[in-house]
Parts: structure tokens; sequence; C-alpha cells
């Protein structure tokens, strides 16, 4: 299981760095190019020290200066060779990593609505940033690293071989107790790696919601107590983190120690053969450090295996985003949607967020071009879950919605948004000027239009009075601009699409009704030959409307006009009455 | 980079502890090229074996007391760097949790969040690897340079000269990157924040097609992103391979001048032989050192944002007591003026009072300053001019704590967090479960017992699995679970059927009689029974006074009625 997911995602990763073979194939050449150059220093070093080995005044000049001037060149190529390496091997991880986070962000926006409310944003955030980073990171200087010792450990153990084949028995030894140690090791602190990506994951995800509802915390005087609970999440993201460190860090020192030894036994060794008279001291010189440039790899390779644990783990996570299954695609030939006429019918539908809970129920009705339907009735009657299967946020489980004849699973996606103009009551900006804002669903807007559309929705006169007027920058928070204004904002947004089809979700709940009045009039003129849903709970605001439904239990209760629904004094007549309960007593 | 120091304080003897295992694990190890060096020079070539043995078991011996040390020394500084990280996140959280609503929207959500998790874990990096590598690497390398001197003056010489040539370009490098290094963090803010509005918006994104422009978006913060992060790797890149070419040039100078040293005499080819070991020690030492230095910069760059944070000038200080006046009213506002930019004035002289018990509506249209009026009672922003008194007592001299534990509020909008209801409601306070289903069932929300598992079942991430209406009422239930002494509901019930708010009023008079409220709201309805209504347009006050006083006092306020209540009721 565990070896499948491992081949899985190496499988899954070289598909990243398999994209840019060539960058990769010239990495490899300069990694070869620059190690052979750098190992072919101490062979050179070994020749001239056999040279100085005569002894006092009888030291071989001529040999001792080519060597050094062998060397220095050799020094100097294999330096600007690495340097040209390291900027192709970051050059290629951040293009991978750049990527990686393409590809998260563009599954993300093609995720079902649904997806985000499973997960916090902060958790995603803590993929796309972090995981990708440590994934990267890896990526960039591990693969780099592990390229060179594959290279340097091959030429080192062909150029001792050419020394003194005898030694190599050594290697025999330690080698095997080298790869089997860190296999180990790695099997040890996989999982504690996938607990540390995962913890600070959850402890971004609290940070995040919670700033996000920092304003209520203070209000409620509950710094400390959500200060406790950072401290938990906190701990255990630290835990998590110290256990994989103090665990992953054993590589390190034990394969030195492994190396220290080998290189005792080396020089052991070596003074046996010496004594023998089979090597000369250059040689063993010579021998000893290609014995540590030996080791120097397999400690770095030992280290890194560790680090890349960490590496793993991470990819594990960035990958189940890029891999979570996007909203289902267009049915095969499904139609561009041209010409809206406007014509929305819904037959006996049937629909539930989960299996076994439905929300609606057989739920009909027949909206023509050009009318108001109003949608009303208590809260959570599912209400917004009509709009939610209109917009086709989510699919009908049985029965069928139409739109000009067609079933709107035929029809893009695309398409059949851009049908209709939607105002939710949840207003959503973005850090951007009050500009972008409002031209955000029409791009190349004028400023004309924006001023028109800002004045329809009754804001041009607050923004006016802003010191920056239409280049005010919008934060996240916006404490200064009122929730009623961002509906007003967001109205205006809607003002400026030219859709068919109108949809008003509770858009101005936070609107003052007088304020409200005056949209509606805007509005009219905007509605004019549209077909409109509105959802409202004044219903002073919808008496107007063509056709009411109304809500109850996910089913139709009752629908009509408002003077039918008055005249039968059913549950319409009920809600209507209840706003002046409070006049009458 | 001063801040933490202060962080790290209180653990200096214990990094100093794993500081001088790890310098005895570093002498250990240097000691083994010196036994090496004896057994070839010395004890090869007379051919004493037991010597060659006691060395080559030194040796070993060496290796091991290394490996233990090393382990532990590890170890520690993981711990000890974890534990400097928590309590450094630890007051970040603090700090961040306290600031004023002003100095949060100069910083952004999306800042704050990454300078808690990605800064944090940065400096964490520097201070494990710091401690882990910046030991061992110092030490093997004055160690090296050290047995160098020993062992032939002169030889040493030759690399001492080339080591103020590294220090220039370690210098360089950090001086060059670090700049970077901060811009690169400021470019991932962005990455978050379009992320996050993504996130947030998908809904409307997704309604308006414009996914498209969005993934554009994406691409070229993504893209700068990439560009910043690429530059200052190139820049650091360069430490590595110079560093290396200086070192190996100066052993090419080692191997001719020891060349003339050994040819005059002056010393054992042997020592060259040690050289070149001690060189390769040097070599891999000051390779750490290095990217020791790459770490300090992108950790410098991390610790300066955390610090940019910590110290922020507290906002809103308690005010020492001066006076507090007898009064019977509960809430008094004095003349009271305020503007969030300091220029205009989004509040003018805004005067009430209200006694205990009583009840205070706001009206007005969008924009009036009904929400601003609630921010400033709460002491989230301070009032520019003008006295706000709660129990006679300027709010400014009331402890935090102590005055916001007297309200229960509902913002518009509010904060629903992913968890139970239950725990939505109870907020932190640990309140018992009868106090939450009292709370619910005054608030109307009686959609809880209908769902599965009642106050156990789950709200997802903002809530998105309630209804308008279902989140306005868990709201109104986490005001009231408190048992406040003030209750304080803006635009609180707007979403709800105009039923359930008029039972929602009954509740609330027949059992929270004693609690003062104030109320803003859109509807006449919600706000006629109050002792007193407040008519505001544009900061400024329009009319003050009971219902039927403004009947008859306040056009403005008549017109509202008559629009919302009167015609409604003659078409009735």
């Amino acid at each position: 299981m565990e070896k499948k997911r491992k081949s899985w995602l190496l499988q899954r990763l070289w598909q990243y760095l398999g994209r840019n073979r060539a960058m990769l194939a010239l990495a490899l050449a300069l990694s070869i190019g620059s190690s052979l150059l750098s190992l072919y220093g101490p062979k050179l070093s070994g020749r001239a020290i056999n040279a100085i080995d005569l002894g006092a005044g009888q030291v071989d000049f001529d040999t001792v200066f080519r060597c050094a001037i062998l060397m220095a060149i050799c020094y100097a190529c294999s330096a600007g060779l690495t340097y040209l390496l390291n900027g192709v091997m970051i050059h290629l991880s951040r293009t991978v990593s750049r990527q990686m986070r393409h590809d998260i962000f563009e599954n993300l926006t093609s995720l079902p609505v649904g997806f985000f409310d499973r997960y916090q944003t902060g958790d995603l955030i803590s993929i796309l940033t972090y995981d990708v980073d440590t994934v990267n990171q890896s990526l960039s200087s591990d693969l780099l690293q592990i390229l060179q010792s594959v290279v340097t450990v091959t030429v080192s153990f062909f150029m001792m071989m050419s020394i003194a084949p005898e030694l190599e028995t050594v290697f025999f030894v330690t080698i095997p107790a080298t790869i089997w140690f860190t296999r180990w090791l790695a099997g040890r602190v996989r999982p504690l790696f996938r607990k540390r990506s995962g913890k600070l994951g959850a402890l971004n995800g609290f940070v995040e919601e919670m700033l996000s509802g920092q304003k209520t915390i203070r209000a409620y005087g509950r710094e400390e107590a959500v200060l406790e609970k950072f401290d938990e999440k906190n701990t255990e993201a630290v835990d998590a983190y110290t256990v994989a460190e103090a665990n992953g860090t054993v590589t390190g020192p034990c394969v030195n120690f492994i190396n220290n030894v080998s290189l005792a036994m080396v020089c052991l060794l070596g003074s046996m053969l010496f004594l023998q008279g089979k090597l000369g001291l250059g040689d063993l010189s010579s021998f000893v450090q290609y014995s540590r440039k030996f080791s120097g790899p397999i400690n770095e390779v030992a280290n890194i295996i560790a680090e890349l644990q960490s590496a793993f783990a991470a990819a594990e996570r960035v990958f189940s985003l890029i891999d979570a299954e996007p909203e289902a695609p267009d049915a095969v030939g499904a139609k561009e949607l041209t010409k809206v006429r406007g014509d929305v019918e819904l037959r006996h539908v049937d629909f539930g967020y989960e299996p076994g809970k439905p929300i609606i129920q057989d739920l009909s009705f027949h909206a023509k071009p050009g009318s108001l339907t109003a949608i009303v009735g208590p809260t959570g009657a599912g209400k917004t879950t009509i709009i939610n299967l209109l917009m086709r946020f989510y699919d009908v489980d049985a029965g069928e919605i139409l739109l000009d004849g067609q079933d709107i699973r035929t029809l893009t996606r695309d398409s059949l948004r851009r049908a209709y103009t939607m105002v939710l009551q949840d207003t959503w900006l973005f850090h951007g000027t009050i500009f972008d804002n409002i031209a955000y669903g029409k791009p190349g807007a004028t400023m004309e239009e924006v001023v028109a559309a800002a004045k329809a929705a009754h804001i041009h006169g607050y923004i006016s009075r802003l010191p920056q007027g239409y280049d005010t920058i919008l934060s996240d928070n916006g404490s200064s601009i009122s929730k009623g204004q961002k509906q007003l904002l967001t109205i205006a947004r809607a003002m400026l699409l030219d859709a068919h089809m109108l949809i008003l979700d509770e858009a101005t709940s936070n609107v003052d009704t007088r304020t409200e009045e005056k949209i509606q009039r805007s509005y009219r003129s905007l509605m004019a030959g549209k077909t409109c849903f509105v959802i409202a709970h004044r219903l002073s605001t919808i008496r107007s409307a063509d056709h009411i439904l109304v809500l109850n239990g996910g089913q139709v209760v009752e629908q009509g006009t408002h003077e039918s629904l008055m005249a039968e004094k059913g549950f319409y007549y009920d809600l209507y009455q209840a706003q002046f309960d409070s006049v009458a007593g | 980079m001063g801040r933490l120091r202060n962080y790290i304080r209180p653990y200096y003897t214990y990094i100093f502890l794993a500081v001088m295992i790890k310098l005895s694990g570093a002498l250990l190890e240097l000691w083994i090229p010196d036994l090496m060096e004896k057994m070839l020079d010395i004890y090869v070539p007379l051919g004493e074996k037991r010597g060659i043995w006691l060395c080559g078991g030194g040796m070993v011996l060496c290796a091991a007391g290394c490996l233990a040390l090393n382990i532990l020394a590890n170890r520690m500084s993981a711990v000890s760097s974890g534990k400097i990280t928590k309590a450094l996140r630890h007051d970040l959280f603090a700090k961040l949790e306290g600031l004023s609503a002003r100095q949060m929207d100069a910083l952004t959500v999306s800042s704050a969040e990454s300078r808690l998790t990605s800064d944090t874990y940065n400096v964490n990096q520097l201070l494990a690897r710091v401690q882990r590598l910046g030991i061992r690497a110092p030490i093997l390398l004055l160690g090296g340079v050290g047995m160098m001197l020993r062992m032939d003056v002169p030889l040493a010489l030759v690399l001492i000269a080339l080591l103020p040539l590294i220090v220039l370009i370690v210098w360089w490098v950090t001086k060059t990157s670090v700049p970077l290094y901060t811009r690169q963090q400021s470019v991932l803010d962005r990455v978050v924040r379009t992320v996050q509005e993504n996130i947030t918006g998908i809904r409307v994104i997704k309604a308006l097609s414009k996914t498209d422009y969005e993934r554009r978006r994406f691409r070229d913060v993504n893209g700068e992103l990439t560009d910043v992060e690429e530059k200052a790797g190139r820049i650091t890149s360069i430490t590595n391979p110079a560093a290396t070419l200086v070192l190996n040039l100066g052993l090419t100078l080692v191997v001719v001048a020891g060349a003339y040293r050994v040819n005059s005499g002056g010393c054992k080819s042997g020592v060259i032989v040690a050289f070149l070991q001690y060189f390769t020690m040097i070599l891999n030492a000051l390779l750490g050192v290095t990217r020791i230095f790459i770490m300090f910069s992108k950790g410098q760059a991390s610790a300066n944002r955390v610090a940019d944070v910590l110290n922020l000038p507290p906002d809103l200080e308690v005010l020492p007591v001066k006076k507090t006046e007898a009064t019977e009213n509960h809430i008094e506002f004095r003349n009271v003026s305020f503007s969030y930019t300091g220029k205009g004035d989004h509040l003018e002289h805004v005067s009430f009072a209200l006694k205990h018990g009583g009840c205070l509506g706001i009206l007005g249209p969008t924009g009036a300053g009904k929400s601003t009026l609630v921010n400033l009672l709460l002491r989230l922003y301070d009032r520019r001019e003008g006295e706000i008194l709660l129990d006679g007592r300027d709010i400014r001299t009331i402890p935090t704590e102590e005055l916001r534990q007297k309200f229960g509020v509902v913002f518009q909008n509010d904060f629903v967090m992913r968890g139970t209801i239950g725990e939505n409601i109870s907020f932190f306070r640990g309140l018992p479960e009868e106090d939450l289903t009292h709370a619910a069932g005054a608030a109307q929300a009686g959609f809880i017992a209908e769902k599965e598992g009642g106050m156990a079942a789950e709200v997802t991430a903002r809530g998105n699995n309630l209804s308008g209406g279902q989140k306005q009422r868990l709201l109104i239930a986490r005001a009231l679970a408190g048992k406040p002494d003030i209750l304080v509901l803006d635009d609180a019930s707007s979403a709800l059927d105009y039923r359930t708010d008029a039972n929602l009023r009954h509740a609330l008079s027949r059992e929270y009689a004693g609690v003062t409220t104030i109320i803003v709201a859109q509807r006449v309805s919600s706000l006629r029974h109050a002792d007193e209504i407040l008519v505001l347009d544009d900061g400024k006050v329009l009319g003050q006074g009971t219902h039927e006083h403004l009947m008859n006092t306040c056009p403005e306020y008549a017109l509202i009625a008559r629009t919302q209540m009167g015609e409604g009721k003659e078409r009735a």
C-alpha cells in the first residue's frame, strides 16, 4: 500500500519534471561536467604530491607546476559549470512550482461550490503555499544534490578502483549499511512528516477563520479563549514539527558515523598495504581524499532522503487538491446558449444536498419570458436552493429544469450562467478599486457606464464623497463601508450586466426600505422584458410580482398573484399579516 | 531581528548546552584527521603496527562519540527552536487578535495569515538550522584552520589570506538577497489573497463566468512570485561555486608553496597530505556557513515581517479612571462625533441616554452611521469627540475584558465558524447546555432541534449549510446565551420572515425584559416599541424620541413608517 502510493507519487512528480525534459537533460550534463572536473583535482594533487614526496631538494617542480596549473583550470571551469547548473535547477524548480500552483488554482476554480463548504480556506492556502514550497525546495536543492552525488560517487568509485582496488572492500560493508539504514529511517519518518504538513494546514485553517471573525471575537471579549484554542493547534503543529525534525536529523550523524568508521578502516587497510609495499604514500593520500569525496555525497544523499520524506508528505496534499473531482464536465455536445428568451420551467424536481435528506420534493413551476416570479416562504424553506439549481451550481436529483424548452444539463455551464444576472445576499467584494469591483462583470466598461450603474444603485453619492472616489481601494474587512453599502455596490455590478434573466436573492436585505424602493425603480427598467426571480422577506417589495411561489418545507404550498393569495387567506396571508403583528399588538 | 532575541533569551542556557554538546562532537570529529595524520606520517613509515591499530581504534571511538553527541544536540535544537516558534506565534496571534479594525484593514487578513504561518516557519527553520549547522560548520572551519597553523604556519597563511575574499562574497549576497526575500513574502501575500478571494467569492465568480479572468489574474501574480523567487535564488546560488572556487585555488597554491617548503626541507610531504584533508573539511564547513547566511537572509526578511506586526503601537488603550458620575442611565452618548478616515464625519453630535432595561432603536438609510454607533459603543474604535458613558463611567476607562463582557452582540453579516451549532452559540465561553438551548429557544432557532444531532449538528465553513435566516437566529442565540447586560442587534433579523421576527420580539420582551437593548433595523415594525428611536441620516440625527413622537415631529420617519406599514395595512 505504502509502496504503491510512493511509486504513484514519484510518477506524479515525474510528470511535472518530465514537462521540462530538455532542462533536466541540460542539468544532468552540467552536473556530470562539473563533478568530473572537480574530481579530477585530487588526481592532479595526488600526482603533485608524489612529485613532492621525492624529498628535500629533489622535488620535481616541472610536474608540480604543470599539475597546479591544470588544477586551477579544472576548479575554475567546475565553479563556472556549477553556477550555470544552479541557474538551470532554480529555473526548473520554479517552473515546476509555478505549474503546480497553476494546476491547483485551475482545479480550485473548477470545483463544485459545495467543495469549499467542506474545507477551511486557510488549509487550502497552506497547500498552495507551504506544501508546494516544500516539494519545490526538495526538487531544487535535493534533486541537484542527488544528481551531483550520484555522479561524484560513481566517478570516485572508478578513480579509487584505478588506485587500489583492494581498499574498496571496505565499501562493501559501509555502503549497504548506509542504504539499509537510510531506508529504514525514511519509512519511520514519512508518517511524521505527513503529520507535520497536516497539522500546519490545520493551524492555518484555524488562523484564517478566526482572523476573519476577529471583530466578533473582540466584541465578545473571547480573545483569551480563542488564544487558548490557538495554542492547542499551535502546540500540535510545533510538536509534530519537533518530532519529525528530531527523527529526521538522526540520519546525518548516523551516516557520518558510518563514513568516519569507513575512513578509519580505509586508513588501516591502506597502511597495511603500504607496509607490504603495494601502495605509495601519494596514492594512499589520493585514495583517502576520494574516500572522503565518496562518503560526502553518500552522507548528503542520506540527509536528502530524510528531507524528501517531508516533500512526499507535502506532495500528497498537493495532489489531493489537484485531483479533487471537478464539476462534472459539460455533457458531450452541450450546446452554447444563444438568443435567450427566458422561458424557465421546473418539472417534478427533487433535490437534496446530501443523499437521503431531500430539501426540495416534486417542485414544479413555470416562469414565462419577461415575467417576475417571487419566491417566498419561511426561512430554510429551500428558496436559495432553487437558485442554486437554476444556476446549475448543483444538479437536480430527479426531474428536470428547462430553459427555453431545453434541459439545462444539455447546455454549457458558462453560457447558462451568463444568461443570468445574479445578486446574492452574501456580498462579495475583492481587494481592488470601487471601479474595478463594479466593472467586474463587464470587462472594458467605461467610467460613464460604471457611474450610471452606481447612480442606478444609489451608491454614487456615497462614492463621490470618498476622497479617492471610484479609485478608493476596498480592503477585505472594509470596516468603514457598511453591509448595506456593500450590497449596493454588488447591485451596481449587476446593473452593468446585460443578461436576459435576473436573480435577486435577498439582494437588498441590508438596505433601508427607502433606498430599496429607489433601487426598485432602477430595477424595473433593468428588468424590463427579462425573466426575473426574486427572493425577499419584505413582502411589500414583491407585491407586484406576476407570480408568487410560496414555499414551505421544500414544496410549493401555494402559488398565484398577491391578490389571489391574499384572497385565499392561507399560508401567504398569514406570512403577510405577520409583518403587522406588532402594529396591531 | 532584535525582537527575536527576546524570544531566544529564555533558552540561552539550553541552547548553550546544546552548543557545547555540538562543540564536543565537532572537536571529536576534528581529532579524526589528526589521528589519521599520526598514523600515516609517524607509524606507517616506521611500520609500527600497534600504533597503527591504536590510531585506527581511536578514530572509530571518536566517530562513535561524535554520533551520540550530534544526535543529542540535534534533538535539543529541534526542541528549542520549536518552543521559540511556538512562543512567537502565540504572541503574534494574541497581537493580531487585539489589533483594532483600522490596523487590521491596513494589514489585511491574508498578510496576517502568511506572517503567522509562512514567516514564523521561516524563522523556525533559521533557528533550527543555525543551531544544527551553525555551530558545527564554523567550529570545523576554525578548528581546521587552527590545526593547519599548528602543522605549518606559512602554508596555513596561504589559506587565511583567502578568507576575507569569501567573507566579502557572502556579505554581498546577503545584502542583495534580503530585500528580494522581503519582496517575495509580500508577493506571496497577494497570491494568498487571490486564492482567498476566489474561495469566498466562488459563487459570484461562477455566476459571472469570470473563471477565466480569475485564472489569468492568478497566472499573473503566480508568475510574479516565480520571478522574484528565481531572482533571489539566483543571487544566493552564487555563494556556493564562488566560495568553492576560492578555496580550491587556495589548495592549488598550497601544493605549489608546499613543493618549495618540502624542497627546502621546511616540512614533510605528509603535512601536505593532511593539509589537503583539512581543506576538504574546511570547504564543506565553509559551504555550511554560507548556507546559513542564505537561510539567514530569508529568515531575516520573515523575522522583520513578524516584528512589524508585534511592534504595532497598541490602539485603544485603557485610560485611568477619572470620575464616575452617579446616574440612572445605563448607556449615555454625549455629543459624540466620529470619522473613520479622519476626514469628514461619519457620525456627528449624537446624544442619547438609555436607562437600565430600556430599548433604543436606530433607523436610517444605508451608510447613515448606524453600525458606526455600535462600533463606538463596543469601543472597536474610539470616538473623536464627546463622551460615551456606561453607568456614568467613560468607556475608555473600563478594562476591555470587563467592558465586552457586558455585551451580547450580533453584527451585520456576523461571523459563523466551522464546528457545531452548539460551539457557535457558546462561542468559546464554555456555557452550559441549558443556557444554549434556552437562548436558542428565545432566538426562535427551532430549526436546531429539527437538525440531526441538534446542538451537535455540523456547521460548514462560513456557515454555508445554513440559510441566511438560520444564521441570523444562530447569531442572536449566541448574543443571548451569555445573559448580557446589554444586547446589541445590528440588523440582526433582516433575513427573518415577518412572523419569525415578530415572535423573536415577543420572546425578547418576555424573557429579557431587564436587558438594555439596542436594535438597529430597517423595519419600523422591529423598532416601534422602543423607548427611544434615533433616526440617522449621513451621520446626523434627524429625529429622536418615541414612535408616536417621531410620527409627529420627524417627517422622514413618518414617511418610512407609512410606506412600510401604513400602506400595507390599508391594502391588507
